[in-house]
């Protein structure tokens, strides 16, 4: 009896010890990276320019490289994954062959490594739409679009993050009670009109939690626009779309791994990462609050 | 008023969910102006036909339908019927109350507004006069830019009758209607029901004998997806024909 | 528009089926008007719209396949190698954009030294050696390849233990506040960026770990391992706790009432009916460090070696990629054959989450069928 429960209790005690495991990383990463950019992070770092080669200065072009980034890649990807949830929970029937590959579809999208994604902005978007658009326009002498800039990587970035709002958009579709549609189809209300004034406003926080998830997601990764847009270090900001544009996570890369002394910009990269993990985390973390009051709502 | 023909008739009606057949060759003729009551225990097909009158199981896959609904002696099933005209036609009140999470003036102007009225001056006027029709008006007049959930369950459901009534439909079907309600507020819809019936064409499911006994002037009783009995309600609760209806009115099961 | 034309609304069929009654009908003249089906242009067309946006997400993926593999295929095709490599020619090369300010001066090298030789054929691209920027570019796949399976069988052996032990421990044992310290820390984690990560791994953890194991090489293939994990734990925890939450309670009920312990419970009741999902969890997280980038180009040290030692610099086939395609030439060998690896990565991530759907399907089955 005694030796069941010693194995009893060390198999609590195992599985304990591993979500302990878990947390303690989580706060080792957090801890580090806050202890190691506080005395970086000025006023004057997020508003500052990189000077004497990065090695000085602030990191606003990258802030606000990442903010545009994330703006376009919203305004792409947001209406067409809102879109198919919609068509997936409202128009799609169960038995028929096409929602079920647009759910494969999805899916596969979402396990699709992002550096794959990266080669497809650049075979695609770069190489195919882009020096297809500068045949059209310019014969194929400037090379205006058929190089890295911001639109492609954004385009790029809004496909990896699609699958992320129509999972976001769809449950908070399907959380709204059946009855509500059921109420606007009794009077009288088609198919569309019930999605335009019942369903739609109904999941409007959803919506939102989906874009905030993707953004969050689009502003964390880097390998997709490795190749496709991203650059070491601009002079100016970008004005146009077909200008590359710096980074918050392409910097925190450089900085570490290719800067010529990267034992001096420490301190940079740090504050550089705290800034992007304090990004982050805001984003997920009204989501994650905005999802808690969906969840809410839909069991009333 | 009353017409020659029934407002709605139904021959020879089942309705299959995929192989599971869940109403057995119903054939009714529910008179014009009146209050029809359907009864039966739980799982009995009444809510199912009731919803077969609107079109509403249409948003069930996998349903299948066999025989007629006639409305007006027109086939609701035919192909060339406009299913959403059809339910501005046939109004439906549910079970579970369910306002639109939306004011309760934009409640009632829900439907005027989705078939074009734009006119504030109309658009107030519907509101109002569907309000009085559902004796609800004098209570909320006052603060129609209140939602229309922050309302009591009683009123509730009388806004959404107020709803249904604002797109002018002809009959209403209502899916028990006072089951979540309190006693007041249940025989507050019963006596609105029994105003109604003087305008509309009114089919009602009820679990409660004495609601059906008390409402209506039709009952219908149903049994395992059958229409057992169709009589006057007098008629039905006193001297049923069939011995299952007195087992069921007798309180012998379900 | 074939494909449009298969979908059709459950109102649609239904009046197919009914449609044999047209014909013996007595209409009542008014109503009748009132009721006659009209055509709604809006509301077809909205329909359609949707339709056509919601294929986007196919038509991308179908995309994906075809730009990817198109890149890749000219390494088969030698002849439309020569070919393509006329119209490329005439492109800029990307190269140069930012060559100026790369450390890697052998990049630039490249550039002048390519143009044709170094041919990607099948004996090249087994080979041991990966030396792409050279007079003679080896293109031998062997070291990369290794080296991703050894950084994810890292990752992987580390993960799937930890994970599993805490999803069982959320599902199973733990204490309410432990439950809500657990899961939102999971979630960071998740959310945690992989350059993140990465930075994390090669400025702390390899520091910490050479001096602790006293490894020769600061950065490794497992050190990228275990920072690898820390992105795949959250995957395999959150599907097994997914999974363990779904066992039917009549089964644990059962079990409990047979008088087993909770543990006991635990281990051979739950564990056990949440097979398929813990499997296809693992799979998930094999496919999340395969293919994962930043992690790895940080902190494996990126030396395409080839040797079976876990405590030597790697490099994988993801940081390969992402290393070395700005540096390139567009329609180089080297280009090709950097798709050819996109390629790889991406036939093996897919068909191990295709595996992985299958058997979340074949659980969700199960519970449709009343276990």
């Amino acid at each position: 009896m005694t030796r069941k429960i010693l194995i009893g209790n060390s198999v609590i005690g195992i599985s304990a010890m591993s979500a302990l495991i878990i947390v303690l990383a989580v706060l080792i990463i957090m801890v580090d990276i806050v202890v190691g950019g506080w005395s970086t992070l000025s006023w004057e770092f997020l508003i500052g320019e990189p000077k004497e080669g990065m090695t000085e200065g602030g990191i606003f072009p990258a802030i606000f490289g990442t903010f545009l980034l994330v703006i376009i890649m919203s305004i792409a990807g947001l209406p067409v994954g809102t879109i198919t949830a919609i068509y997936l929970s409202e128009y799609a029937s169960q038995q028929s062959i096409l929602p079920r590959i647009i759910r494969f579809a999805v899916n596969t999208l979402a396990g699709v490594p992002a550096i794959v994604f990266g080669l497809f902005g650049l075979g695609f978007f770069i190489q195919f739409v882009g020096n297809g658009l500068d045949k059209l326009f310019t014969g194929g002498i400037e090379l205006k679009w058929g190089q890295p800039n911001i639109l492609w990587a954004s385009m790029t970035m809004a496909l990896l993050t699609l699958p992320v709002v129509i999972v976001s958009v769809e449950e908070a579709i399907r959380a709204i009670p059946r009855e509500q549609r059921e109420a606007s189809l009794a009077l009288g209300a088609t198919k569309w009109q019930t999605i335009w004034k019942v369903v739609l406003p109904h999941s409007f926080t959803g919506i939102l939690t989906g874009g905030i998830l993707a953004v969050s997601r689009g502003a964390g990764e880097v390998a997709p626009i490795l190749f496709t847009g991203a650059a070491y270090f601009l002079p100016k900001l970008p004005n146009s779309l077909s200008d590359q544009f710096m980074e918050l996570g392409y910097h925190i890369y450089i900085m570490s791994t290719q800067s010529p002394d990267v034992e001096a910009t420490r301190g940079i990269q740090y504050a550089t990462t705290l800034v992007l993990l304090l990004l982050t985390f805001t984003l997920n973390f009204s989501a994650i609050f905005l999802r808690y009051k969906i969840r809410k709502t839909s069991t009333l | 008023m009353e017409k020659d023909y029934p407002k709605i008739q139904t021959v020879g009606l089942s309705l299959f969910y995929g192989t599971k057949q869940a109403l057995h060759n119903v054939s009714i003729k529910i008179p014009s102006h009146h209050v029809t009551a359907l009864i039966g225990p739980s799982g009995c097909g009444k809510s199912t036909f009731l919803r077969s009158l609107n079109r509403m199981n249409d948003l069930i896959e996998d349903v299948r339908i066999e025989g007629k609904v006639e409305i007006d002696q027109i086939d609701i099933y035919n192909g060339s019927i406009d299913v959403v005209e059809l339910r501005k036609k046939v109004g439906m009140i549910f079970q579970k109350s369910n306002p639109f999470p939306k004011s309760i003036y934009d409640n009632v102007a829900y439907g005027p507004r989705i078939n074009g009225i734009k006119d504030k001056r109309i658009l107030d006027d519907i509101v109002e006069r569907s309000l009085r029709r559902a004796a609800l008006w004098d209570e909320v007049k006052d603060d129609l830019k209140k939602s229309g959930l922050a309302l009591s369950g009683g009123q509730q459901q009388r806004l959404c009758i107020a709803r249904a009534l604002a797109v002018d439909p002809e009959i209403l079907l209502m899916d028990e209607p006072a089951s979540a309600l309190d006693p007041i507020a249940t025989s507050k819809i019963e006596e609105l029901i029994y105003e109604l019936k003087e305008n509309y064409t009114i089919v009602i499911v009820t679990h409660n004998m004495q609601q059906a006994a008390r409402v209506s002037d039709f009952t219908a009783f149903f049994y395992l997806g059958e229409l057992i009995e169709f009589d006057e309600t007098k008629r039905l609760f006193t001297s049923p024909a069939k011995k299952q209806t007195e087992d069921y009115i007798t309180g012998r099961f379900g | 528009m074939n494909a449009l034309g298969s979908v059709e609304t459950s109102e649609n069929r239904q009046t197919e089926i009914n449609s044999h009654n047209i014909g013996e009908k007595k209409y009542g003249g008014n109503t009748r008007s009132l009721l006659r089906k009209r055509f709604r242009i809006g509301e077809f067309l909205v329909e359609k719209f949707i339709t056509v946006v919601a294929l986007i997400s196919f038509v991308m993926i179908i995309l994906i396949f075809v730009f990817v593999f198109r890149e890749a295929s000219p390494i088969f095709l030698s002849k439309e190698q020569d070919a393509s490599m006329v119209i490329e020619e005439e492109q800029e090369t990307y190269g140069e954009i930012d060559g100026t300010l790369r450390v890697t001066t052998s990049g630039k090298s490249s550039l002048e030294t390519s143009g044709g030789e170094g041919k990607g054929t099948l004996k090249n691209l087994i080979g041991t050696t990966w030396q792409p920027i050279s007079e003679q570019p080896k293109y031998g796949l062997l070291p990369l390849i290794v080296g991703s399976f050894k950084v994810t069988i890292v990752a992987v052996l580390f993960a799937t233990p930890i994970a599993l032990l805490a999803a069982l421990f959320t599902a199973m044992f733990a204490p309410k506040w432990a439950k809500e310290v657990l899961k939102p820390s999971i979630e960071i984690l998740a959310g945690f960026p992989s350059v993140v990560i990465g930075f994390f791994a090669l400025i702390v953890m390899a520091t910490v770990f050479q001096n602790f194991f006293g490894f020769e090489y600061r950065l490794n293939a497992f050190l990228g391992g275990i920072a690898l994990s820390l992105a795949v734990i959250p995957i395999i925890f959150t599907v097994t706790e997914d999974s363990l939450s779904r066992v039917p309670k009549v089964l644990t009920e059962a079990s409990f009432a047979l008088g087993a312990t909770k543990w006991q419970t635990a281990i051979f009741v739950v564990f056990p009916a949440a097979t398929p999902g813990i499997f296809a969890a693992i799979l998930l997280g094999i496919g999340r460090a395969f293919g994962e980038t930043m992690i790895v180009m940080m902190a494996t040290g990126n030396a395409a070696i080839f040797s079976v030692n876990f405590f030597e610099p790697v490099r994988t086939m993801s940081a390969t990629i992402g290393a070395e395609m700005a540096e390139v030439i567009f329609g180089d060998t080297h280009y090709n054959i950097l798709f050819l690896i996109g390629s790889i990565l991406f036939i093996f991530t897919f068909t191990l989450n295709a595996i992985a759907e299958v058997f979340i399907r074949q659980r969700l089955m199960k519970r449709f069928q009343g276990l």
